[in-house]
């Protein structure tokens, strides 16, 4: 596949905004053409306000990550080491998984007021359920034989998953925490749009009360591309790590 | 161990009655701040007098059918839009890119982009529903489309089928198990899009609900709405789950 074809489409629509805007008369304080929007998005990139956002958010993102995808590691593979333990929380976790993480902002606000702390504890409450499914279910699916050898050589539980567990699930855990990652950027942006002031959605908020729709769809673009590099990044990672596997899952390309 | 032998369902209530009890000695014991955590009576109070003031019923209702519609709404245009994309292998060659870039933009950041088009109201919530909620059908339709048995095309072009023969015929229904896994996906940013929308422009529902309850420091009811926004995720996505089971049985058949 040549790759400049898919690169034509965005082109030929961002032209034709454009000859729009140019053709209909008088401002818009909702709307902007693409040549504002891409000035607008060289000014913030020069005086560095897109950057500091950038941090802020990718900040939250990746502490909120890190917390919420280890804990849902290690319960996931609690739950596949003990069958009585899976079978008394499932039901627990089928009602608790569902909650939207959004709806937990008005309370995390509560507990932590405003700042990272409660951005952080929801971006690790959403990323915690997928990361206890995945790795569950990553765990389960371990060959069987390797547990049997684990058994053989008396590993010790610590041992077992350090040595067994964890090498052997490598790249389903990498699937999971690439999706988990999308999710994160998805409650963190979220969080600042609705109530936390700071980072890139807070910059988008305020770029729409302020009525500068370039500064919003520059913000906007810029939050696309942080989202595709990421995933694109992710994807490139697990590739190059487990290529010589052969068992990467890119089915999922969230 | 005699746990052991219990049936999973039984012992999944059990887990929920341990976790529901723990929750009960915490705030009992005083060890977080009621403001925070109520009481899990306090919670069953709130919802109680939520439903008999009628104020819940109301809330749940809104919420719910936002959800719906937006949703149904989304999977109408992603299937139809899916299956014409995903007909031509040319046009998927030009649009993927395109799309992917598009899924991966965070849904609630064209919010600020539809408040400033069409304002803070309903339509505005819905708009972004839809916009949110039709990427995983869209992608999982065109992904279906495209994962068509090779020899079931060369079967169509036997036949000489029509296009729209076609996608009636082979593609979609070869595309069904795709379509209901992108279409629990979509569901539940529905929901979540339902409640932000509603938080931040005011719409009656459960969103605006929660903020509400937390900005009076009413934790009962906060906790109220979120045990009845969970309970539609949990619904929601197990009566999908079921019909997903039902639309494949054929399938399942098929391949036995």
């Amino acid at each position: 596949m040549r790759a400049w074809r898919g690169g034509i489409v965005p082109v030929v629509l961002l032209a034709l905004a454009e000859i729009g805007f140019r053709l209909r008369a008088g401002p818009s304080d909702s709307l902007a053409p693409p040549s504002r929007a891409i000035a607008a998005l060289l000014s913030i990139l020069g005086d560095g306000s897109l950057l500091f956002g950038s941090a802020q958010t990718l900040g939250s993102l990746l502490a909120g990550l890190a917390l919420g995808s280890l804990a849902g590691l290690g319960a996931g593979i609690v739950l596949a080491s003990s069958e009585l333990l899976r079978r008394l929380s499932f039901l627990s976790i089928e009602m608790l998984r569902p909650i939207p993480s959004v709806a937990l902002l008005p309370l995390s606000l509560l507990i932590f007021g405003f700042g990272y702390g409660m951005e952080i504890a929801v971006i690790a409450f959403a990323t915690f359920w997928p990361s206890l499914i995945l790795s569950h279910s990553a765990v389960g699916q371990i060959e069987p034989r390797l547990m049997e050898v684990a058994r053989l050589l008396r590993l010790s539980r610590w041992q077992t998953a350090a040595k067994i567990i964890l090498p052997a699930a490598a790249p389903r855990l990498m699937t999971a925490l690439r999706l988990a990652a999308g999710l994160a950027l998805v409650v963190a942006v979220t969080a600042e749009i609705v109530s936390n002031p700071q980072g890139l959605g807070h910059d988008l908020m305020i770029a729409q009360e302020t009525l500068r729709p370039e500064r919003m769809f520059a913000v906007l673009f810029w939050v696309g591309l942080i989202g595709w590099g990421k995933n694109a990044a992710l994807l490139r990672l697990e590739r190059w790590l487990f290529a010589h596997r052969g068992d990467v899952d890119t089915s999922i390309a969230a | 161990m005699t746990l052991h032998r219990l049936p999973t369902s039984v012992l999944g209530v059990l887990g929920l009655l341990a976790l529901v009890l723990l929750w009960h000695l915490v705030t009992a014991a005083g060890l977080v701040s009621k403001a925070f955590l109520p009481s899990p009576a306090a919670t069953v109070d709130a919802l109680v007098w939520g439903f008999r003031k009628g104020d819940l019923i109301g809330q749940l209702a809104a919420t719910t059918l936002r959800m719906l519609n937006g949703w149904l709404l989304a999977s109408i245009g992603a299937i139809a839009l899916g299956s014409l994309i995903g007909i031509s292998p040319t046009a998927r060659v030009y649009l993927r890119p395109t799309l992917a870039f598009a899924r991966s933009l965070p849904a609630s950041a064209v919010i600020p982009i539809a408040i400033s088009l069409v304002g803070l109201g309903g339509s505005m919530v819905l708009g972004v529903i839809v916009f949110g909620s039709v990427w995983p059908t869209l992608l999982a339709t065109v992904q279906g489309f495209a994962n068509v048995e090779p020899r079931l095309k060369d079967v169509a072009q036997v036949l000489r089928l029509s296009r729209l023969a076609y996608v009636g015929k082979i593609g979609l229904p070869n595309a069904v198990p795709d379509i209901l896994a992108g279409m629990r996906l979509s569901l539940t940013i529905a929901l979540i899009l339902a409640v932000i929308g509603e938080m931040l422009s005011g719409q009656a529902g459960l969103g605006s609900a929660i903020l509400l309850a937390a900005r009076a420091f009413r934790a009962p009811d906060l906790y109220a709405g979120l045990v009845l926004l969970g309970l539609v995720g949990f619904l929601s996505s197990y009566g999908l789950v079921c019909a997903e089971r039902r639309a494949t049985r054929w399938r399942q058949a098929a391949t036995r």
